[in-house]
């Protein structure tokens, strides 16, 4: 196991907010710091166990992959999934310049 | 009555479906103001769905097992072309182009949607005071919150505003509002009832289940919804458990472990009510063998880890591209950023960031990984427990409903109230929480039964035990 369990600190907290596509105002920062600190003091007792030999579980079930017949079925009606879009224009959902490209 | 024998009585033309449905709206009509149970009234499409249930009973046909009786449905729930909004500004306004796979067996089962209930923005919460639309108030106690997420499913059974509804538990978030508001709640065995079209917050946790003023009522719903489905790859394909015919079997013989770590850290009137519930299951033939499971206390820092980090992945999704709000911006990353920023509210902030965090470069380990590891240990000590009992009993919440206000300034103690409900969610076993009298305060005490993967007979005949003697 790793030993990076080091307090949580306002530059952490910056750094995922932005790996999330989140914009915090400094306030913010100061704010969700501490509680995100207090939540991962509370998980230190998890993260400080020895737990070698023990097997992770992602999920409650033990499956394996579930496939269905290869049999054509109805799709959702396009015009009516891209009418729940922001934005559309020629039946594709229209986003803003996408940086770096050439126009 | 119950559910089934309105049913059974509008297809039999004694009952009308919209004489129902219209009873109520009114009782919605009166109590609404006060409760805030709802995000949605469908009031028209529910009088013309309740008419055609009339009409097909005119004709002869059989128009399903819960013809007639009215329900609430989560706002988490998929309802084809009805507002889904998660009670977050982000999906605001949001039409599904198609119905949860719960949603088409109610409607299959005649059941009449009456609208879309309040709850905790993406069911991250334990109090529905996260909602972007407001907080529901507790129908005992409109100073107090009604717990979440599904809070405003449990307040609108509660209210008598339906006597059914619908909602999503995670880490208890059917079992502790059920609790905080006196009404039956049932987290299923994972995979027993299809998450298709349940908006996914954790999806090795989540699980659709019921609430109901009644055990029988529970079992009836449970009964409709329960069943595998293709269109959900976690769906169990076995038969779902046989209930409202084993409701009246009893405990005689049933070993019923009374677990101490879902006692300790509770109030002195719960641990009492709860010992009381041991008796009256003893008094009815069981076995009451106390019994210490210590992984449990691991469960919340674990779900804290596990929950968040799968949500941050999950809510990925929500860019601002395929569907709900966009604010717009010059490339497509600061129109993320900004839609990201304005649609979310702070807890679902905060959980983002710790997922994200808990599964970052450097910290996957210390986390992320040791709490997959630490619910591997609390699924082989419900195993070991389930060894030696049949069902475990504890309390549901460590008290009873807290004053609105009280914890949505301190995460972690907000946390702590999901402390006896978690453990269940990690392993995928079901659940369920019994009105069981009142505590010093005369609000509403839930206890707990709990059971290996697919008991739900069994937890459903303890649990009519419970109802039965809870007046005892």
């Amino acid at each position: 196991m790793s030993d990076n369990t080091r307090p949580l600190n306002e530059d952490d907290v910056r750094h995922v907010a932005k790996l999330a596509r989140l914009q915090l105002k400094d306030e913010e920062i100061i704010r969700f710091t501490e509680q995100l600190r207090s939540v991962l003091d509370h998980a230190a007792d998890v993260a400080s166990l020895d737990l070698e030999g023990i097997a992770p579980t992602a999920h409650p079930l033990e499956l394996s992959n579930v496939l269905r017949a290869d049999e054509v079925t109805a799709s959702s009606d396009r015009d009516e999934v891209l009418r729940a879009a922001p934005s559309v224009a020629d039946h594709r959902f229209r986003v803003p310049r996408i940086v770096g490209e050439a126009p | 009555m119950s559910v089934l024998d309105t049913g059974a009585r509008v297809n039999a033309g004694e009952v009308s479906a919209v004489a129902l449905a219209n009873e109520s709206l009114q009782q919605i009509d009166s109590q609404e103001g006060e409760i805030h149970a709802f995000v949605e009234i469908q009031r028209e499409q529910v009088l013309r769905k309740a008419q055609a249930i009339d009409d097909g009973v005119a004709q002869g046909k059989n128009m399903g097992v819960l013809a007639g009786v009215p329900l609430a449905l989560k706002d988490n729930l998929c309802q084809h072309g009805e507002v889904t909004s998660c009670a977050s500004n982000i999906l605001s306004g949001w039409r599904p182009p198609y119905d949860a796979t719960v949603v088409s067996h109610i409607e299959t089962a005649g059941v009449l949607i009456i609208g879309k209930t309040n709850m905790d923005e993406f069911a991250m919460g334990s109090s529905t005071e996260n909602s972007a639309f407001g907080p529901t108030k507790n129908p005992h106690d409109t100073t107090k919150v009604p717990g979440g997420s599904s809070g405003g499913s449990a307040a609108a059974v509660a209210a008598s505003m339906t006597p059914l509804s619908l909602g999503s538990d995670t880490g208890g978030s059917i079992r502790q509002p059920a609790a905080f508001c006196g009404v039956v709640g049932v987290k299923p065995t994972y995979g027993l009832v299809s998450r298709y079209g349940l908006v996914a917050f954790a999806s090795s946790l989540d699980q659709v289940g019921p609430f109901a003023g009644s055990v029988a009522d529970a079992a009836a719903l449970l009964e409709v919804i329960a069943g595998h489905d293709p269109k959900d790859s976690t769906s169990l394909n076995a038969p779902a458990p046989a209930l409202s015919s084993h409701l009246d079997d009893g405990v005689k013989g049933m070993r019923v472990g009374l677990c101490n770590e879902l006692l300790e850290g509770c109030a002195p009137d719960m641990v009492a009510a709860i010992k009381r519930a041991a008796e009256v299951l003893s008094n009815a033939g069981a076995e009451i063998i106390e019994i210490s499971i210590p992984e449990l206390k691991l469960g919340l820092s674990a779900y804290y880890l596990i929950a968040p980090a799968e949500a941050s992945s999950n809510l990925a999704r929500y860019d601002g591209v395929r569907y709900g709000v966009r604010v717009d911006a010059e490339d497509v990353t600061a129109m993320n950023t900004a839609t990201r920023t304005a649609g979310f509210g702070d807890e679902v902030k905060r959980r983002i960031m710790l997922g994200t965090y808990a599964l970052s470069a450097g910290y996957y380990d210390a986390y992320y990984g040791q709490a997959q590891r630490v619910r591997t240990l609390i699924i082989n000590a419900f195993t070991k427990a389930y060894s030696s009992v049949d069902l475990l009993l504890g309390a549901t919440t460590p008290t009873t409903a807290f004053a609105i206000g009280d914890k949505v300034g301190d995460p972690m103690s907000m946390y702590q109230s999901d402390i006896c409900t978690i453990p269940t969610n990690l392993a995928g076993h079901p659940a369920l929480s019994v009105p069981f009298g009142v505590g010093d305060d005369k609000m509403p005490i839930g206890a707990q039964l709990l059971g290996p993967a697919l008991s739900e007979q069994q937890l459903f005949q303890a649990a009519s035990v419970l109802e039965h003697g809870a007046n005892s």
